[in-house]
């Protein structure tokens, strides 16, 4: 496995972990999104109940050079509230199901956060110093006399405890009928796209909104394919793919026509019609599209497997991973559970070298391309002693259970990491179960 | 021992598709497709029509509403549901516990 050894493995240790500890977890607990910013010193985390917290990377400690900055909790807010839309008699949750960090420009910081139908741009901004010294207000904000001022002075600014404020700057609503799942910020810094079931919209950060995609059928008695996902190129401003319940990937570019319903690229992996069956389409549906870093290529994940592509070769994936083969004999009762539906995210480190994706019974799982290792581990308060290197999983699928090994039958479906991020630069992961965020790091010596 | 070898005939996924259709037998001919599709396009689709809600409400002004008590889930002939009878979806005035 990776870690099990070796000079150039990553040991993952153990670092924090945020949430209740109690069994019995509320609907507004679970969380649903986890994003890094570019930099890595935040990490915002969305929750089924719309609110946001924001954890921020403690400076680094010279003395420490054992261990990374800690997160710690620098802003939380209320995102998104329920809403009843009375005219569609559509019940609208405040879950929080995208976040997306805009690179930093100033001293503030902005994120996109969505829920189903409405997008919003907030900033969150530092304010550690105060006016003192009016000459017309008290320090209380009480109005003077002004018969009682014989002197004037220059309000000064003076320190204050530091305060971090998050306020809605741009609210983006009414442009989806369908349920949006995906945002993404364009490299143009400027635009960005969000994707419902039928359609991709493109905004403007400013002002304007329209469709560039929209692939709602004239009859719904035809409709065959939702679109799942969808990603603006990190570096071509143009460029967006988007994935679909069938498990094809299109790629669009904008120059091309004002409306992208067709493709300039499809990505597709042919299958083998013997091993067609019901469950075929609802495990080849993909819940999640990431571009790597350099742009070169895109991964994304179906029920079973991650996959890498190479933008420039459509026909067939150039790397597939298995994330939980085992799975494959159990389909009957995973559809029968509705797990079968899961969607799971997936993620790559910082130099495209690692991806990472999440599992049942609280495992995640990743793989080193460069290697073809790849190791399961636990996100479990069991392992929470900082610095202690986690100890690898294994599923043993059939036959005889080794010792420290699980079995199928025994894992937890309850128990899913659909949510997993890596920092950009660092081997720093930010892992979600159902209800806590737990920190891994690489060990350092 | 007999049923290990069938299974082995047939790949896992097919096994697992024949479980499924010998406990739900009616289940749509499509292969998993536009029932699935409809249903998450449906997600939130709840049943309150405004029309009946304002008519209901004309009617009832001189009388008493039902209250949404515990019996609400008994359904008389009046009773037309009413925005207060939908699960009650308020905000989270909790702060996260991930910020506790």
């Amino acid at each position: 496995f990776l870690g099990a050894g070796g000079g150039n493995d990553i040991q993952w240790c153990f670092s924090q972990v945020k949430g209740a500890v109690d069994d019995d977890v509320a609907e507004a607990d679970i969380i649903s999104t986890v994003e890094f910013n570019h930099s890595g010193e935040l990490l915002a985390t969305g929750d089924k109940g719309g609110r946001v917290v924001i954890f921020q990377q403690e400076q680094e400690n010279k003395t420490q050079s054992h261990s990374r900055g800690e997160y710690n909790v620098y802003s939380t807010f209320q995102s998104h509230e329920p809403e009843f839309d009375y005219l569609k008699s559509l019940e609208i949750e405040e879950k929080i199901n995208k976040i997306r960090w805009l690179p930093q420009k100033n001293a503030a910081q902005f994120l996109l956060s969505t829920n189903d139908k409405t997008i919003k741009l907030w900033k969150i901004s530092e304010r550690d110093k105060r006016p003192e010294g009016y000459n017309l207000k008290e320090e209380d904000g009480r109005y003077r006399d002004p018969t009682t001022v014989t002197t004037l002075r220059v309000p000064v600014f003076r320190p204050m405890d530091l305060m971090v404020e998050a306020s809605p700057r741009r609210i983006f609503a009414n442009a989806h009928t369908y349920h949006i799942n995906s945002i993404s910020i364009n490299s143009d810094y400027e635009t960005y796209l969000s994707a419902d079931d039928l359609r991709i919209n493109l905004w403007h950060l400013e002002i304007t909104d329209r469709n560039i995609v929209d692939i709602k059928p004239a009859n719904m008695e035809e409709l065959t394919e939702v679109i799942t996902a969808a990603e603006f190129h990190p570096n071509s401003c143009s460029t967006f793919v988007y994935s679909s319940s069938k498990g094809t990937i299109r790629l669009c570019d904008m120059r091309a026509s004002a409306l992208c319903d067709r493709h300039s690229k499809l990505f597709e992996e042919p299958e083998d019609p013997s091993n067609r069956s019901f469950f075929s389409e609802i495990i080849s549906s993909i819940s999640d599209v990431k571009f790597s870093h350099s742009g070169r290529y895109m991964m994304t994940r179906d029920y079973l497997s991650v996959k890498i592509w190479d933008l420039n070769m459509e026909n067939r994936p150039v790397e597939t991973y298995q994330v939980h083969e085992y799975l494959r004999s159990k389909l009957c009762s995973l559809y029968e559970n509705d797990c079968i539906f899961d969607k799971f995210e997936c993620c790559w480190n910082g130099s495209d070298s690692i991806v990472m994706t999440g599992s049942y019974n609280n495992f995640f799982r990743m793989f080193d391309r460069n290697t073809k290792r790849d190791i399961t581990l636990e996100a479990s308060r069991e392992n929470n002693k900082p610095r202690t290197v986690l100890k690898p999983r294994k599923v043993c699928a059939s036959g005889k259970r080794k010792k420290d090994e699980i079995s199928v039958d025994s894992l937890d479906f309850n128990k899913k990491i659909l949510h997993t991020a890596w920092h950009p630069k660092e081997n720093i992961i930010a892992v979600a179960t159902t209800n806590n965020l737990y920190i891994f790091q690489d060990k350092m010596n | 021992q007999d049923t290990q070898e069938k299974d082995k005939a047939l790949p896992p996924e097919r096994a697992e598709e024949a479980k499924l259709k010998a406990k739900y037998p009616n289940l749509g001919q499509r292969p998993g497709g536009s029932d699935f599709l409809m249903k998450r396009l449906q997600k939130g689709q709840k049943y309150f029509d405004s029309g009946d809600y304002n008519m209901a409400k004309a009617k009832m002004k001189n009388k008493q509403l039902p209250s949404a008590g515990p019996d609400k889930n008994l359904v008389t002939g009046d009773h037309i549901p009413t925005p207060q009878d939908l699960p009650q979806r308020k905000s989270s005035l909790v702060t996260s516990k991930l910020a506790g």
